[in-house]
């Protein structure tokens, strides 16, 4: 397979970046959108450039690291994965790909297709934690009895591995996806309940301070997540802040 | 901090955005229902009943309280998202040199300002051309008296059409001025006799290309273009409730799967029906007159 890649290079967070074109070939179908990257990368180390800098861990769907935003989509044009887990038979001989980064103010590039997600481990620390007694007498979690639907409900929530495609995708560069998520996942739990009111008014307001945009329910958050996280998440967040404002 | 939330954060605005929203759909289906008449009822009959009805809206108290929560929604409406716009532009500073938005939402939810925008222009030009005529510049405002109780001159109380506008004054009625706008007094005796109706009827069909000269009131020559403004504007209206009326919902926290297709289809009907029922109005009024 032959390809024309048209990738964001930026050389620093200070930097002004541009698209550079790089033509591709011997493309297997089979290899990974990664490993499509790796192979552009040994050509441009013989070539004695600088290869393409992007993220990535695991390459099994499950870290969240590979924030690409490929031919205007988080992750590329495949459904529920993230780029590792998109093939190249996905594209024909002879395309051109865009390959940008994340784009959103609260996520600025580092270098390339590399952006700086720790704003989304602020919001963490501003809520998404429950409290345990960890002095020897923890009580097991599976003492509590939950409800079937409730603990499905926040496990799907907990699928969220953090990767970002939510806000890429958002034409406000919107977190409420993340937030919601984790807000959900121990909203639902007899476990969360003990700082439910901080947490969601907490978490918002990390948020906001970020620099995240707003929520204008288009829904482009929930088609292009890799895990599927639905926006009922964005309404129970939206009800958990209400009853928060409300009662604090 | 609830208090500083309740207008600052961003989920707040939100749910502004949403209130005041619905609360501007009711307000649709109650404008649309009041003046849907003037699209079938073009006779007499219909310009007395809607000039009553006209006349009773602008007297009750009760409507006056709702036609301002109206106007105070539609300035919060306009004011809170051109504050969620500016904010959700500055979260994106750098755009996507290629965006494939369409695989993931659909256009009118992600062109809601633009498309508030020109409803908010609409709002304007309309209230310019109907509510500022009828209620500010009104002073010498043609009016349509049904019923005129003349009981010293002839015992009884009889129908007549009365009209009087800058350059033709009440007509055969030496006897009788106009006060307070609407109301007639007896000249000789200063007795209030009785109270006119603004002739809004003949105002809308004179808008919209037909000639009420007879009632004070030229055909408007840019009658075409007027029309095709409004069936416009409601087309425009239509993809904004296309999104927003589910949307509000959403906001609000109302989200389940057993109720949540009944939300998104009634929001899709009212998208389409309310505003071809506003459209028809202008519409039938123009076709009539060809």
């Amino acid at each position: 397979m032959k390809l024309t890649l048209k990738i964001w290079r930026q050389k620093g967070p200070e930097e002004k970046g541009k698209i550079v074109t790089y033509p591709i070939d011997n493309i297997d179908g089979d290899m990974s959108f990664l490993e499509m990257m790796d192979v552009l990368n040994v050509e441009l180390v013989k070539k004695g450039e600088s290869p393409v800098a992007f993220d990535h861990d695991c390459r099994e769907g499950i870290c969240g690291s590979c924030s690409m935003y490929i031919d205007g989509e988080a992750h590329g044009p495949d459904r529920g994965v993230t780029t590792c887990q998109l093939h190249m038979r996905k594209f024909k001989d002879g395309d051109t790909i865009y390959i940008e980064p994340w784009r959103a103010k609260a996520f600025p590039i580092i270098k390339d297709l590399v952006v700086d997600r720790s704003s989304f481990d602020r919001i963490m620390n501003a809520g998404g934690y429950i409290s345990v007694n960890t002095s020897g007498n923890t009580i097991d979690a599976n003492a509590t009895p939950i409800p079937k639907e409730d603990a499905d409900k926040a496990f799907e929530a907990a699928t969220c591995i953090g990767c970002g495609a939510c806000v890429a995708s958002c034409k406000n560069a919107s977190a409420m996806l993340f937030v919601s998520a984790k807000v959900s996942q121990l909203a639902l739990l007899p476990q969360g309940q003990v700082e439910a009111k901080d947490r969601v008014l907490k978490m918002v307001e990390a948020m906001d301070e970020e620099g995240f945009g707003n929520c204008t329910n288009t829904g482009a958050c929930e088609v292009e997540c890799p895990k599927g996280i639905s926006l009922e998440n964005i309404a129970r967040m939206n009800r958990e802040y209400l009853k928060a404002m409300v009662k604090k | 901090m609830s208090k500083s939330a309740l207008l600052k954060s961003s989920l707040a605005k939100k749910y502004w955005m949403a209130l005041t929203g619905l609360f501007l759909c009711t307000f649709l289906v109650g404008h649309l229902l009041g003046n849907l008449q003037l699209a079938f009822d073009a006779g007499e009959d219909g310009r007395k009943a809607f000039n009553e009805y006209a006349y009773f809206m602008a007297h009750n108290p009760m409507i006056k309280i709702l036609s301002y929560l109206t106007y105070i929604s539609i300035l919060f409406h306009t004011i809170d998202g051109i504050l969620l716009t500016i904010k959700n532009k500055k979260s994106r500073p750098i755009g996507y040199a290629k965006n494939n938005a369409n695989a993931n939402s659909s256009s009118s939810s992600r062109n809601m300002a633009l498309l508030g925008s020109l409803i908010l222009i609409f709002i304007v030009t309309h209230m310019a051309n109907f509510w500022y005529k009828a209620k500010i510049s009104s002073e010498s405002f043609p009016l349509h008296i049904i019923k005129i109780d003349v009981k010293d001159q002839m015992g009884q109380s009889q129908n007549i059409d009365l009209y009087h506008t800058k350059t033709s004054p009440i007509p055969k009625t030496d006897d009788i001025v106009v006060k307070n706008k609407t109301e007639l007094y007896d000249k000789m005796a200063n007795v209030k006799i009785a109270e006119g109706y603004k002739d809004l009827h003949s105002l809308v069909f004179a808008f919209f290309g037909q000639d009420k000269s007879k009632y004070g009131f030229p055909k408007n020559e840019q009658a075409l273009f007027y029309t095709l403004f409004y069936v416009l504007s409601m087309c425009v209206l239509c993809f904004h409730l296309w999104h927003g009326f589910a949307s509000a919902f959403q906001t609000v926290g109302v989200n389940h799967s057993s109720y949540n297709t009944i939300i998104k289809s009634t929001g899709k009907l009212f998208a389409i029906l309310i505003p071809l029922g506003f459209a028809i109005i202008p519409l039938m009024i123009f076709l009539n007159q060809i």
